[in-house]
């Protein structure tokens, strides 16, 4: 392990939220408001990170966390390289490490990185004297995402507390849904998760880490007294693994749709981290109608991710 | 530790009426000013300079909050990131008189930075800066043109204001001075 101590080591980075505390998470809100008001200038930029290089490391690929990452660092005036695995060195075989090594002697600040495998940010962090922003890592977690939620709905809402959130689908291989399990519960929220059973797993698989969280086969009694439906993405390829008869069956019981929203409070928000799929998890009705954050997710993930790198910003020198 | 006050709340309501008269005169009434508070003593300040302005001219002049944390020079020499409050100002400061507001002017490093971060919210068509109290130890080529109190320091000496509004205190201004 590293000599630095933990406390140095979690104020350097953004792993997942298990380390953040509830004062931490909220001062991380209250700066996403102000890095708001920045982007709703006609001038969107600060030049806060002047000088800093913020490298986007995507093994993954992704749209809206990428883009939302490059325009966060832009609108603080840091140098943006954008990394993908496709065309690197990593096709000669270059490792995570070497790459890593690379990127810190050509003077990278943070890097910002989503990688299939769960831990590869950690492992990163390990090896890297600059910040380390997780940006999605396999079934692990996915931090920014959770915090961005939790600033959709607490704007929304005007707070996280005793709020009911149902979050449906494919819990099992979901790194979102983990992440918020740790921001909701930290914020005081009550958690149901809700999934056929082979998408949620084992009860102990939950209970052991977040003791109050519950769970439920059935969406339609899971909506009872919803505040917040988080719908995630069936991941299309599960079925042929096995996991589900077919996606219609899936759909029939599982989708959010107008009328399952009738089931839970009248105002009932309703969140997808997108990428959806819509007609299988949710209807398009539900998209567009007045319940839908999902256009706001987006939006605050800028400001969310604006805050996240400012909170880095001195983060990379010795105390 | 030792402890001197230099004003007392009296004598800062004062002072503040004393520079809205200024203000109002200098710029020959009050017509397109607006008063911009820097976080955070900056902010109660700009609105009680509003509300004698507002008394003694009976004209409302617009007031803003400017919080200048991502503007600040210094950040990567200080300890956490301090946290960043919202800047708000909703009128368009393009063509108007800004007329900054701040407790104590120090090195000017804090008002470089809000001269940075008016910039990038518009082109007024000029600024002043007004302050409580100015204790010199410059490090720019920055002067106030409204003056509670010229108050001369050392660099170790500590000025506080305290303001009701943030404080929780009567007002006043302390010189707290360390032990040798």
């Amino acid at each position: 392990m590293s000599t630095i101590s933990a406390a140095g080591f979690h104020n350097r980075h953004v792993l997942d939220l298990d380390d953040f505390s509830r004062e931490e998470i909220e001062e991380v809100l209250e700066t996403t408001e102000s890095m708001k008001e920045i982007l709703a200038r006609e001038i969107k930029q600060v030049p806060t990170l002047r000088g800093k290089t913020v490298v986007n490391m995507f093994f993954e690929e992704s749209t809206r966390t990428r883009i939302s990452f490059e325009l966060a660092a832009r609108a603080l005036s840091a140098n943006v390289i954008n990394f993908t695995a496709k065309g690197s060195s990593v096709e000669k075989g270059e490792s995570l490490l070497d790459t890593v090594r690379t990127l810190q002697a050509l003077g990278a600040d943070m890097i910002v990185i989503r990688h299939s495998q769960a831990g590869a940010p950690h492992f990163v962090a390990r090896n890297f004297k600059g910040s380390v922003i997780n940006a999605g890592d396999g079934r692990h977690a996915h931090p920014t995402q959770a915090l961005l939620d939790l600033f959709t709905i607490r704007e929304k809402l005007g707070g996280l507390t005793k709020l009911k959130v149902v979050i449906v689908g494919d819990l099992l291989h979901s790194r979102v849904a983990r992440s918020n399990l740790w921001g909701l519960t930290k914020m005081g929220a009550k958690v149901t998760l809700c999934a056929p059973p082979t998408l949620l797993g084992p009860s102990q698989f939950w209970q052991a880490t977040w003791p109050n969280v519950e769970l439920s086969y059935n969406l339609d009694t899971a909506l009872k007294g919803a505040d917040v439906i988080m719908a995630l993405r069936l991941q299309k390829e599960r079925q042929l693994t096995g996991l589900l008869p077919s996606l219609r069956e899936y759909q029939t019981f599982f989708a959010i749709t107008m009328e399952r929203l009738a089931l839970a409070k009248k105002d009932v928000l309703v969140l997808h981290p997108g990428p959806m799929n819509e007609g299988v998890e949710i209807m398009p009705e539900v998209i567009n109608s007045k319940h839908s954050l999902i256009e706001a997710q987006v939006t605050n993930g800028v400001a969310v991710r604006m805050a996240l790198l400012y909170r880095l910003v001195n983060a990379g020198q010795p105390a | 530790m030792s402890e001197k006050q230099i004003f007392n709340a009296d004598e800062i309501r004062r002072a503040l009426i004393r520079i809205a008269h200024e203000i109002a005169e200098r710029n020959e009434g009050i017509r397109d000013l607006i008063l911009v508070g820097i976080r955070q003593r900056g902010v109660p300040l700009a609105a009680r300079i509003a509300a004698a302005l507002a008394d003694s001219e009976g004209q409302e002049v617009p007031v803003g909050q400017l919080d200048i944390t991502l503007y600040r020079d210094d950040l990567s020499l200080r300890g956490p990131a301090p946290i960043v409050r919202k800047t708000m100002i909703q009128h368009d400061i393009t063509g108007h008189t800004v007329v900054l507001v701040d407790d104590v002017l120090y090195t000017g490093r804090t008002v470089r930075a809000a001269l940075d971060a008016l910039a990038d919210l518009g082109r007024p068509a000029r600024i002043q800066l007004a302050v409580l109290i100015d204790r010199g130890h410059r490090e720019l080529p920055l002067r106030a043109d409204f003056v509670g109190k010229n108050m001369p320091t050392s660099r170790e000496e500590k000025v506080d204001v305290r303001l009701r509004e943030t404080d929780q205190t009567e007002d006043a201004v302390i010189i707290v001075h360390p032990d040798s």
